[in-house]
């Protein structure tokens, strides 16, 4: 039983070096923090963290069968676009209509109130989906190299999001916003439930920020599983070695397809989350770059090899968060922000060199270069 | 038993099976047939046909020609899966396992089993290690990555996958070949127990005492012809030899000169490396080719690597000349005087999208550049002999060096390394897919560079080439020297013997055969 610990250990060495970071930065952190170890500070924190620990969490699926997504950024914008239009949540509807090549297209009343506000929410998740959906096809039946592939379609995806929100604006739902981006407390007063939150036995758990609940439901509801499928299972294979997932007749194509579409997934839940955060949309094509580079990034500090094979979804939602808790460190220590990507380098640069030290264990060196 | 006879009881049949590979003949005309509930070698020299054969009845190819009939039904499989579904199970000589995951997921990877349509691991762990203990290798956790165990434990985790998928015609190409002697023990064992509930079991295998010891009945394959088939006992060892080579069409090779014995330029003494190398000693004075033979992996290929700087940590004494080297890297080999020409030209040997000129002069740069700057006049004069000299067939020395053939390719290779006069030029099995016009170019020219003082080291898997060019072959076998052939006893029938490891009683001392 000590042997598959300590076995277990040993082959997630990357999430666990990555959540002992976490733990001390943010430990750190808040003893650092004038008000730390609030919710407050907590609320606030869940909400800067969400939107790069789900891209975190897009860019793993590709990367496991080592392919780049260099779309999930343009995906999360290109969403975010879509839900400044969709959840607005005014009481009579939002009419929508389409202005293209001169011509005024009317398209109807898009719903209000919650059942609108649900109907929203299923349609920027699944676009985010049929990006990445688009993503795999391209890839497996164009045969295209991923980071290409992806270059080309998050430009598409950019594009899409320019012409929807040529200047910033649109309008999210108040109450939607608030319930979102606060406590569980926040969330059950303005859904009325468990007596708005009053409940005695809601108290204990009251102070959770809804971000962190999002992104536990989402990993357990959708990453678990994925991973337990024969899917989830033949992805990983096909980073591993795809000769031999071939020669095991594993559905490779549905895999490579499936993985994207995942990415897809993911990336819109995060630009959902940061319209909604936001309270509109923004076709901001250097924040997509930036959330994209990121992500990558958080993949890497999160144990999971860019070749493929090993590593998890978890591990990069704890990259991510290593990622923010640095930019936390700048609010409070006063440092220009200037100085914020030279120390994000820096930090990046040893976390890729530990997990580069395999390199040494190497006996034939011609085995680096194939 | 007659041909008629067992065509009636086979479980397994094969009739005018053909397979060609970009016109070169792999199979031709095959009639074969295997039971239930025996065991059937099938043997051959390296491209004798026998790792097609297996990957047809595999599905892991389709022939040109032919019909295969399973159990009394026409079949053809389009893929290995197909196969497999049949309950034809192969486990190949590569490893068809996915490294970064667990023995168990490798175990179960085909059909794993599922509970709500997710994969169950608790029941497929329990699966992993019942198939394990079923081969008496219970030590093997299956929680481990593949990637961590060592190969002879990846072996077992292959042998048992293929158990997973309960075969009906198990089929092993080489699957003893990495593993321990105790090993070899409990897979003869789960091979016996298979054979008593009636599986059909094909087994390929170098080892001719395994040979012996578990087949009841046998095949001798060459070049892509089924010779015949034979039951246990029936046929000795030197009868099984002889079928094997055969007789083949000589090929012109230059005259050996006779000369007396030259001051040594390479001496290597106990080199080890990892698992592979295992105290080599060999001397290869000033002209002299001298061979490297055995059957494929036995070590010749890690030895040129050895010697060119790419592996780690090797022990052992190298000298070029009298003096102790020790090079780290192919730079460091190169500048005292080693050239490689390596296994796969494509990858390792040419730069495929750069110029004829850009490839020839690669490794010879700091011989015609001034300071930092490569000399144009100077180049243009050194990739001029060299194409003199070679008599490469190309268009322009600006060409790519991809639109040459295959051949051509090879001398561009060989031609670069001249460039930097080495004093020890090793070949790694130079002459592969190569036309037989070429090939005699290049056996002039490996004589030539010899008469002019250079020390060839020569690895190939043609036992015709060996005889043919060498002044000398060293036979290997498990990682170690195991004979040295010359004169008289240059001949076939010892190479293969050597190589089977068949007269391992009598090895001949290293650097004794030249003393």
């Amino acid at each position: 039983m000590l042997d598959d610990v300590a076995i277990r250990i040993r082959q997630n060495v990357g999430i666990v070096t990555a959540v002992l970071l976490f733990s001390i930065l943010y430990l750190l952190y808040n003893l650092a923090h004038p008000k730390g170890f609030s919710s407050a500070v907590l609320v606030q924190n869940g909400d800067e963290i969400f939107a790069l620990a789900m891209l975190a969490m897009a860019q793993t699926v590709p990367v496991l069968a080592s392919g780049l997504d260099l779309s999930v950024g343009a995906v999360m914008t290109m969403v975010g676009c879509f839900a400044s239009y969709l959840l607005a949540g005014a009481a009579g509807g939002a009419p929508l209509h389409l202005d293209i090549f001169g011509l005024h297209v009317g398209l109807g009343t898009f719903p209000g109130g919650l059942s609108g506000i649900l109907l929203g929410i299923v349609i920027c998740l699944a676009t985010g989906a049929l990006a990445g959906f688009v993503n795999g096809c391209v890839v497996v039946y164009g045969r295209i190299q991923p980071i290409i592939a992806t270059l080309a379609t998050g430009a598409v995806y950019i594009g899409i999001a320019l012409f929807l929100r040529p200047t910033p604006g649109g309008k999210i739902d108040e109450d939607l916003n608030w319930a979102l981006t606060n406590s569980l407390g926040d969330f059950a007063s303005t859904v009325h439930i468990f007596d708005d939150g009053a409940a005695s036995w809601f108290a204990p758990v009251a102070w959770i920020p809804v971000p962190f609940v999002l992104l536990i439901l989402i990993a357990l509801l959708v990453w678990v599983p994925f991973r337990r499928s024969v899917l989830g299972r033949t992805v990983y294979a096909v980073g591993s070695a795809e000769g031999a997932a071939y020669m095991s007749g594993l559905p490779i194509e549905r895999a490579k397809i499936a993985a994207f579409t995942l990415a897809g997934f993911f990336a819109g839940c995060g630009g959902l989350f940061l319209a909604i955060q936001t309270s509109s949309g923004n076709a901001d094509i250097p924040q997509a770059g930036a959330y994209t580079l990121n992500s990558i990034a958080s993949v890497v500090i999160g144990g999971t090899s860019l070749l493929g094979g090993t590593g998890s979804a978890i591990g990069s939602i704890f990259g991510a968060m290593v990622l923010r808790v640095i930019s936390f460190f700048f609010r409070i220590f006063d440092i220009a922000p200037l100085l914020q990507p030279l120390f994000e380098g820096l930090i990046l640069l040893g976390a890729v060199s530990i997990g580069a030290l395999g390199v040494l264990r190497v006996k034939n060196t011609l085995e680096l270069f194939r | 038993m007659s041909d008629a006879a067992l065509a009636q009881s086979a479980f397994l049949t094969l009739s005018g099976i053909s397979k060609r590979y970009a016109g070169v003949r792999a199979l031709e005309g095959v009639d074969f047939a295997c039971e239930r509930g025996k065991i059937h070698a099938v043997l051959g020299e390296n491209g004798a046909g026998k790792s097609t054969l297996i990957k047809i009845i595999a599905g892991v190819v389709q022939p040109d020609t032919g019909t295969m009939r399973l159990g009394g039904n026409d079949v053809s499989f389009a893929t290995p899966s197909a196969a497999n579904a049949a309950g034809v199970v192969c486990i190949f000589q590569e490893l068809s396992l996915m490294p970064d995951l667990s023995v168990a997921d490798n175990i179960s990877i085909a059909s794993p089993p599922r509970r709500f349509g997710l994969i169950d691991a608790r029941a497929q762990r329990r699966r992993a290690e019942e198939l394990l203990a079923g081969i008496g290798c219970e030590d093997v956790n299956p929680l481990m990555r593949v990637r961590d165990l060592p190969l002879s434990r990846r072996q077992v985790v292959e042998i048992a996958k293929a158990l997973g998928k309960k075969p009906q015609l198990l089929i092993l190409d080489e699957a003893t070949s990495a593993l321990t002697s105790a090993d070899v023990e409990k897979v003869y064992a789960m091979l016996a127990r298979l054979k008593a509930e009636g599986v059909a079991i094909l087994y390929i295998s170098h080892r001719m005492h395994e040979v012996e010891a578990l087949a009841d009945r046998a095949s001798v394959f060459r070049n892509g012809r089924h010779i015949e088939t034979f039951d246990k006992g029936r046929r000795s060892t030197a009868d099984i030899v002889q079928l094997m080579i055969g007789r083949d069409i000589a090929t012109q090779y230059p005259p050996k000169p006779v000369r007396e014995a030259a001051k040594p330029v390479l001496d290597i003494e106990n080199l080890s490396w990892d698992r592979h190398l295992d105290r080599i000693c060999l001397r290869v004075g000033a002209g002299e080719i001298v061979g490297l033979g055995g059957l494929d992996g036995q070590g010749q290929k890690s030895l040129l690597l050895a010697l060119f700087g790419v592996l780690r940590s090797v022990s052992g004494r190298v000298t070029i000349e009298g003096c102790e080297v020790r090079p780290g890297s192919p730079a460091a080999a190169k500048s005292v005087g080693i050239a490689l020409v390596p296994e796969d030209r494509k990858t390792e040997g040419l730069m495929l999208p750069m110029s004829i000129a850009d490839n020839l002069v690669i490794a010879s740069l700091d011989a015609i550049s001034t300071g930092p700057l490569v000399d144009r006049a100077r180049e243009n004069e050194a990739i001029k002999r060299a194409i003199a000299r070679l008599q490469i067939k190309i268009g322009a020395p600006g060409d790519a060096v991809s639109t040459l053939s295959g051949g051509n390719q090879q001398k561009v290779v060989l031609a670069k390394w001249l460039m930097t006069d080495p004093k020890l030029i090793l070949l790694n099995d130079p002459t592969r897919g190569i036309d037989v016009g070429t090939k005699q170019e290049l056996y002039r020219l490996m004589r030539e560079l010899a008469d002019q003082g250079a020390a060839i080291l020569f690895y190939s898997t043609d036992y015709d080439e060996l005889i043919g060019c060498c002044d000398r072959v060293a036979i290997m076998y498990d990682g170690r020297i195991v004979r040295e052939l010359a004169g008289d006893e240059l001949n076939e029938t010892n190479i293969i013997a050597s190589a089977l490891n068949i007269d391992a009683a009598t090895p001949v001392a290293a650097g004794a055969a030249h003393a």
